[in-house]
């Protein structure tokens, strides 16, 4: 095949409206008629409804309704959840669209105004009168599982939702009995706010005349939204939904969940007969969209003196918020707990997660879903190993890679086999990247003045395209569905093609992805291809876009359809060339006569054949349409070595970026362009979490960060040029050996970031900091080594040279 | 109810005239009473930026701004910077360099951009970084966005225009007229 | 997050605005840049009923230099500071001070006045202000008077400006003689302001013996505050680097110092220390090197 335009660094077709401000936002749509809905939230974190009372808001000029959890009960049901942890019981509790007798959380919804504008519906909000009844509150997960913590549901004893284990719990007894040297820490991945630039919104129409719905969702996953919508929460039968994902401003698995919004439009709309519009603020979007990560991990490694993994052992309370988001279980169970070794080969590993509900908001995927939890797990723990045994960090992680020759590699811990990999070429490619021994004697001289500078590894393996559906399904890891993908390809008369995609992006360029692979395909310009997604009218079901699955599945879906439509072209050809089929070579577009180059017909020739229907094989049916659902046979295992080098100044704590270089192998690349995009979005997400983001609650439930003025997203300022390259270790999982980028970066950065920051205080005696790392928690880990009687670190105090760690940093560098 | 304020605002080389209530905001204004909906609202507490618009030549928050503040005021939102088809060379390179992945903050990130540029037609890179604090982005990581400014800023050298400035006045505005050719290798 | 109704009126003159805030009395706020007042109204954390806009006087608007003071008008923006020529060479700590003020959109609305008179806690202006030996002019309903720096921040988010008055202008003298200036801050990574914010003022003789110093110290605590202990303790005496970090020690005496999930007490104390020394290098290098923009850039 000609490759005109894969792996070209191909400007982005979305981008020519996007950069005139002519995007469709979910704000930018108006409808004739259309009324707006502000919500009022809990401002408790648990508490019970006691009365509701709407007659002064009600009475507001201006205002069209305002209604309570009883006016929807009868009609709707709680919201479901639709990722249960596999194998296990779960102690299921999900929202209703309004609460009815309880809260859970603060921002959990009570009541909703409708109004003939935005600012009389806000001005409604604060007419409503809910009386409540303030029970107690505990918002810590491993805290709410204790003796004495108040109770949130009554089917969760202890607040347990579900407790899930991977791995062989005797054989790593065994190995930690064992072990020549065992490393324990407690790990806090904190709860992180996932900020998408555009908040969420929702728009309701109802037709009376057809019994039909139309929504507009900020929706990943528009097709899915309207199944649970439809058969769970509204009601209504499937067909009689349309669901409409229009520009979506950003989502990173925020948009991917049901929620109680989505079933408040719709309702509205049908019981006062006029379209609907609610558009979240970011203090609500801070409330009460799903948060992501927050797990307390007790960690354990085993190994050698010599630097060989024996094995893991981590305990995790997961926090999963007042009640469960629609894919909260599965995300600290298989996307976690079964990657929980990362890159390396770790005999024994067990891996015992608690799923815990508490006063917050629900916790769910966000950006790398469980595997940036898992990365961190292990990539902090194998750091800790390397100080404690005194070797270098690269060294011990070279020491335990998987093989290349290890692949397809079953991890233990009932992940799928990993497909390919070469772990170690990642990583030496970085270290020569970075000049690392030369790197390291920069550090020993600065260290000599007083300056204290950090080099951070993260080699990191994850897991895009989960599938196949037999695998992650109700009867495997509990996901209530498949999960594989849609497309559809038309080639029209004119030659044009229309491709639809199962996909819903949101700013990851699938529309020049996708076009790149069609046109090369199909020999024809790429501006001869349109690709359409987001609209469940006409488009075949697709489960959307998240997890880095689109160019597996999706991409994967639309070369499948391809492929049909050149068999049935190639047919055609054959019979208008009175050729047989084994004669024709596909070549330059074109189907040709072996040897007689002439004697060709290219793909638009075909498509017009096909359409007009006048001279087809016997048989055969007019028109070139293809669709494919595709179930992969595997997932795919990008992998990669992130170096951050950091310096750190020891009198405020302030850390600076001098380098950050990722090698990363995330297969065959499509679009260089897109994929190094992807990468810089998601490094700087999982930086920010090692650096500045945090959601803290208060004892009381209350988000102490709920305000983009207290919630430290990066800025343009705070964070560094990155240096990218790749290594190319294809997949067979699909045609085109690519295996995912939208999350690798975030899944590999954080740990990077806090090994550097802790190798840059090792002459302090620090070996852990929790993120993030605020310049107050390093000064104070300074602060308290210093003031410590020393033992196998001597502190240096304020201004001497300090002396060196145990051990030197250079020892046992290897490049 | 409080009274309503009779005003007029160019927008875009555009004079509208409303009456509004004191308490609408700018950016409410722009998006729902003229129906210029590329400006966009991200944060609601000034931190963002996605909001922002030139107002008589310098780049402002539009949700931190009341409506009957602009009376008498001159706008540029990201609608008014192509003419006649012809992208503003920030356009072209927020494009060429994949400064933009979902799009949403985009708008705000080229009119702050629009307003650097004014005042420094050479940035360096630091200088950008520092001038797009106000603009806040959760898809690119940045690095794209300076790389835009900078090839923006190129193709404006490059062109040599007469005003780098927009001229709010009816009828003044220089002519951005940029082809893709004019792009210097990077 | 939609404000709270209003009524809204913009005079041209300010006795026409004080005219508004007297009849008006605690049920009006003045609307200046409008950047922490804006905000605050729309998360309904203020609710005033009505807003006098006194970005439309122009006589509050400008920077002028007479006889050795420089008078700033009370809706001058930060930005219109920030490209002073006129301070840059005089009073180069203010342009340089503007530049990490919020973002450059809040630099081209917020004002001058209005920052000082929001006395935010962890406001940049109020530290520079104080340092400065800065003169408030406050207009109301009974005319004029004038508040020194060191008496016009009152409390947390509490100014010498009563309801019904309004900050109009505010004169620094330019100070004489062989002077350095800095102001130095560590900020809020999400909001911007000032966790901590230092502006050190050193006027020296010959072989930097210092004769006189001026330093203040905003962010760490409830309201701006002079480092009277640090100041005492480094005039007449010959500025080094160890000499001044000692002095810094005691830069937070006299501050109630405020903490928060970001930054405790106690670390705001250290923030202090470290900044106020940082201040004080700065400032000294800039006097050595005879003042320029340049050397106030931020360390």
């Amino acid at each position: 095949m000609a490759t005109t335009y894969v792996g070209e660094r191909l400007k982005r077709l979305e981008d020519p409206e996007l950069i005139v401000g002519a995007g469709n936002y979910m704000d930018d749509i108006t409808l004739p008629g259309m009324a707006h809905v502000a919500i009022l939230h809990s401002p408790y974190a648990h508490a019970r409804i006691l009365s509701v009372d709407t007659s002064r808001a009600t009475a507001l000029p201006g205002v069209v309704a305002v209604f309570t959890g009883k006016d929807m009960e009868a009609d709707t049901n709680a919201l479901p959840c639709a990722w249960q942890a596999g194998s296990v019981t779960n102690n299921v509790n999900t929202p209703r669209p309004l609460a009815v007798d309880e809260v859970h959380f603060v921002g959990d919804p009570v009541a909703f105004v409708v109004a003939e504008d935005l600012y009389t519906a806000r001005d409604a909000l604060d007419l409503i009168e809910v009386e409540y009844e303030p029970l107690p509150t505990v918002v810590d997960a491993e805290q709410a599982t204790q003796e004495g913590a108040p109770q949130l549901h009554e089917n969760a004893p202890n607040n347990v939702c579900m407790h899930w284990t991977a791995g062989n719990q005797a054989g790593t007894d065994t190995a930690f009995d064992q072990a020549e040297v065992v490393v324990s820490q407690k790990l806090i991945n904190q709860r992180l706010i996932p900020t998408a630039m555009e908040t969420r919104g929702a728009i309701g129409s109802y037709n009376a005349g057809t019994d039909e719905y139309t929504l507009w969702l900020s929706s990943q996953a528009p097709h899915v939204h309207r199944l649970l919508l439809a058969a769970f929460v509204l009601n209504v039968p499937e067909h009689k939904i349309r669901v409409i994902a229009p520009d979506i401003g950003g989502g990173f698995g925020s948009k991917i969940f049901i929620y109680p919004d989505m079933a408040i439009v719709a309702w509205a709309s049908r019981k006062l007969n006029r379209p609907m519009k609610w558009i979240e603020d970011r203090q609500e979007n801070y409330l009460w969209t799903s948060h992501g990560r927050d797990h307390t991990t007790h960690a354990e490694i085993a190994g050698t003196r010599d630097g060989k993994i024996t094995g893991l052992r981590a305990k995790t309370y997961a926090n999963l918020g007042g009640y469960l988001s629609s894919i909260a279980p599965g995300i600290p169970t298989t996307l976690y707990g079964r990657m929980a070794t990362g890159v390396y080969k770790i005999p024994n590993t067990f891996v015992e997660v608690f799923g815990v509900y508490t006063n917050t908001a629900p916790v769910d995927a966000y950006r790398g879903a469980g595997r940036p939890e898992a990365t961190y797990l292990v990539e902090r723990m194998v750091d800790r190993f390397a100080r404690e045994i005194g070797m270098d960090p690269a060294e011990v992680r070279r020491k335990n890679f998987i093989q290349p020759e290890d692949f397809p590699y079953d991890n233990g811990l009932g992940m799928l086999p990993y497909d390919s990999g070469d772990y170690e070429k990642a990583l030496n490619r970085a270290l020569e990247l970075v000049g690392y021994q030369e790197l390291r004697q920069q550090q020993t001289e600065a260290l000599a003045q007083g300056r204290y500078i950090g080099v951070g590894f993260s080699s990191y393996v994850e897991v895009c395209g989960v599938a196949p559906s037999a695998w992650i399904g109700l009867n495997g890891q509990g996901w209530g569905a498949g999960l594989w993908e849609s497309a559809n390809v038309k080639v029209h008369l004119t030659g044009k093609v229309v491709v639809t995609t199962g996909t819903a992006p949101h700013g990851q360029g699938h529309v020049t992805t996708f076009s790149q692979i069609v046109a090369d395909e199909l020999g024809i310009p790429i501006e001869d291809v349109v690709v359409q997604y987001g609209d469940t009218q006409g488009q075949p079901f697709g489960l959307g876009t998240y997890g880095s699955r689109s160019l597996a599945v999706g991409g994967t879906a639309i070369h499948r359809s391809v492929t049909k439509i050149k068999d049935k072209a190639k047919k055609i050809a054959a019979h208008l060339l009175e050729a047989s089929e084994e004669d024709l070579v596909w070549q330059d577009g074109k189907f040709m006569v072996k040897g007689s180059p002439d004697a060709a017909k290219t793909i638009q020739e075909l498509a017009l054949a096909a359409h007009v229907g006048y001279s087809l094989p016997p048989g055969m049916e007019p028109f070139l349409d293809e669709t494919t659902y595709h179930d992969p046979p595997n997932c795919t295992f990008p992998f990669g070595t992130h170096i951050c080098v950091v310096e750190v100044d020891p009198e405020t704590g302030k850390v600076e970026f001098l380098r950050y270089l990722a090698v990363d192998d995330v297969g065959n690349v499509i679009n260089p362009l897109i994929v190094d995009g992807q990468l810089h979005g998601g490094i700087v997400q999982g930086m920010a979490q090692a650096m500045w983001e945090q959601g803290v609650y208060d004892e009381s439930g209350q988000l102490v960060t709920g305000t983009l003025m207290d919630y430290a997203i990066p800025k343009a300022s705070m964070v560094p040029n990155f240096e990218l390259d790749r290594t190319v270790t294809p997949t067979d999982v699909n045609p085109f050996g690519a295996k995912g980028a939208g999350e690798a970066g975030t899944i590999a950065s954080a740990p990077a970031v806090v090994n550097a920051v802790v190798d840059a205080l090792k002459p302090f005696g620090i070996t852990h900091l929790d993120m993030p790392l605020t310049p107050e928690r390093l000064w104070r880990a300074i602060q308290e080594k210093r003031n410590q009687p020393s033992d196998s670190a001597t502190a240096p105090t304020g201004g001497s040279h300090p002396p060196g760690d145990a051990s030197t940093p250079a020892s046992g560098a290897g490049a | 109810m409080a009274t309503t304020h009779p005003i007029t605002v160019t927008v875009n080389g555009k004079t509208h005239h409303n009456e509004v209530e004191p308490r609408l905001l700018l950016v409410h204004y722009i998006r729902d009473t003229l129906g210029l909906t590329g400006t966009h609202i991200g944060c609601n507490t000034s931190q963002c930026g996605a909001c922002t618009i030139i107002l008589d030549g310098e780049a402002v928050k539009s949700c931190t701004l009341f409506a009957v503040q602009a009376n008498g005021s001159e706008a540029l939102t990201i609608e008014g910077l192509a003419h006649d088809g012809q992208l503003h060379p920030l356009q072209q390179g927020f494009w060429e360099e994949h400064g933009l992945q979902c799009g949403y903050c985009t708008p705000g990130m080229i009119m702050s951009a629009y307003d650097l540029l004014q005042h420094n037609p050479d940035p360096s890179e630091p200088e950008i970084r520092h001038a797009l604090e106000g603009n806040l982005c959760r898809c690119t990581g940045y690095q794209n966005i300076v790389k835009s400014v900078q090839h923006a800023a190129r193709l404006m050298k490059s062109e040599s225009l007469p005003d780098q400035g927009y001229e709010t006045q009816e009828g003044h505005r220089p002519a951005l007229v940029e082809g893709p050719e004019a792009v210097p290798s990077s | 997050m939609i404000p709270g109704q209003f009524d809204y009126h913009a005079p041209t003159t300010v006795q026409e605005a004080v005219q508004l805030l007297q009849e008006h009395g605690d049920e009006a706020k003045v609307l200046a840049g409008g950047h922490s007042l804006v905000p605050l109204m729309r998360l309904r954390l203020a609710a005033p009923s009505v807003l006098v806009d006194i970005n439309r006087i122009p006589e509050l608007r400008g920077i002028n230099r007479t006889n050795g003071t420089v008078t700033i008008g009370a809706t001058t923006t930060h930005a219109t500071i920030e490209r002073s020529e006129v301070l840059k060479r005089v009073l180069p700590m203010l342009p340089a001070a503007a530049t990490v003020i919020g973002d450059p959109m809040v630099r081209n609305r917020g004002t001058f006045g209005g920052s000082l008179a929001h006395a935010d806690p962890a406001g940049d202006w109020p530290a520079v202000a104080l340092a400065l030996n800065a003169e408030m002019r406050i207009v109301g309903p009974d005319g004029e008077r004038t508040v020194p720096a060191g008496e016009f921040f009152v409390d947390l988010l509490t100014s010498a400006v009563e309801p019904g008055e309004l900050l109009t202008h505010v004169s620094i003298p330019v100070p004489g003689g062989n002077v350095g200036m800095s102001y130095q801050k560590f900020g809020h990574p999400a909001s911007g302001y000032a966790v901590t914010g230092v502006a050190a003022i050193v006027t020296l003789y010959e072989n930097n013996y210092c004769l006189d110093c001026s330093i203040a110290i905003t962010g760490a605590g409830t309201k701006a505050t002079r480092a009277t202990e640090t100041e005492n303790a480094l005039r007449n005496q010959t500025l080094d680097e160890a000499t001044m970090a000692q002095a810094a020690e005691q830069a937070g005496t006299g501050i109630d110092f405020l903490g928060d999930i970001y930054a405790s007490e106690e670390y705001r104390q250290q923030l202090v220390k470290v900044y106020t020394k940082r201040a004080l290098l700065a400032a000294l290098h800039a006097a050595n090197e005879g003042q320029s923009a340049e050397a106030q850039k931020t360390l």
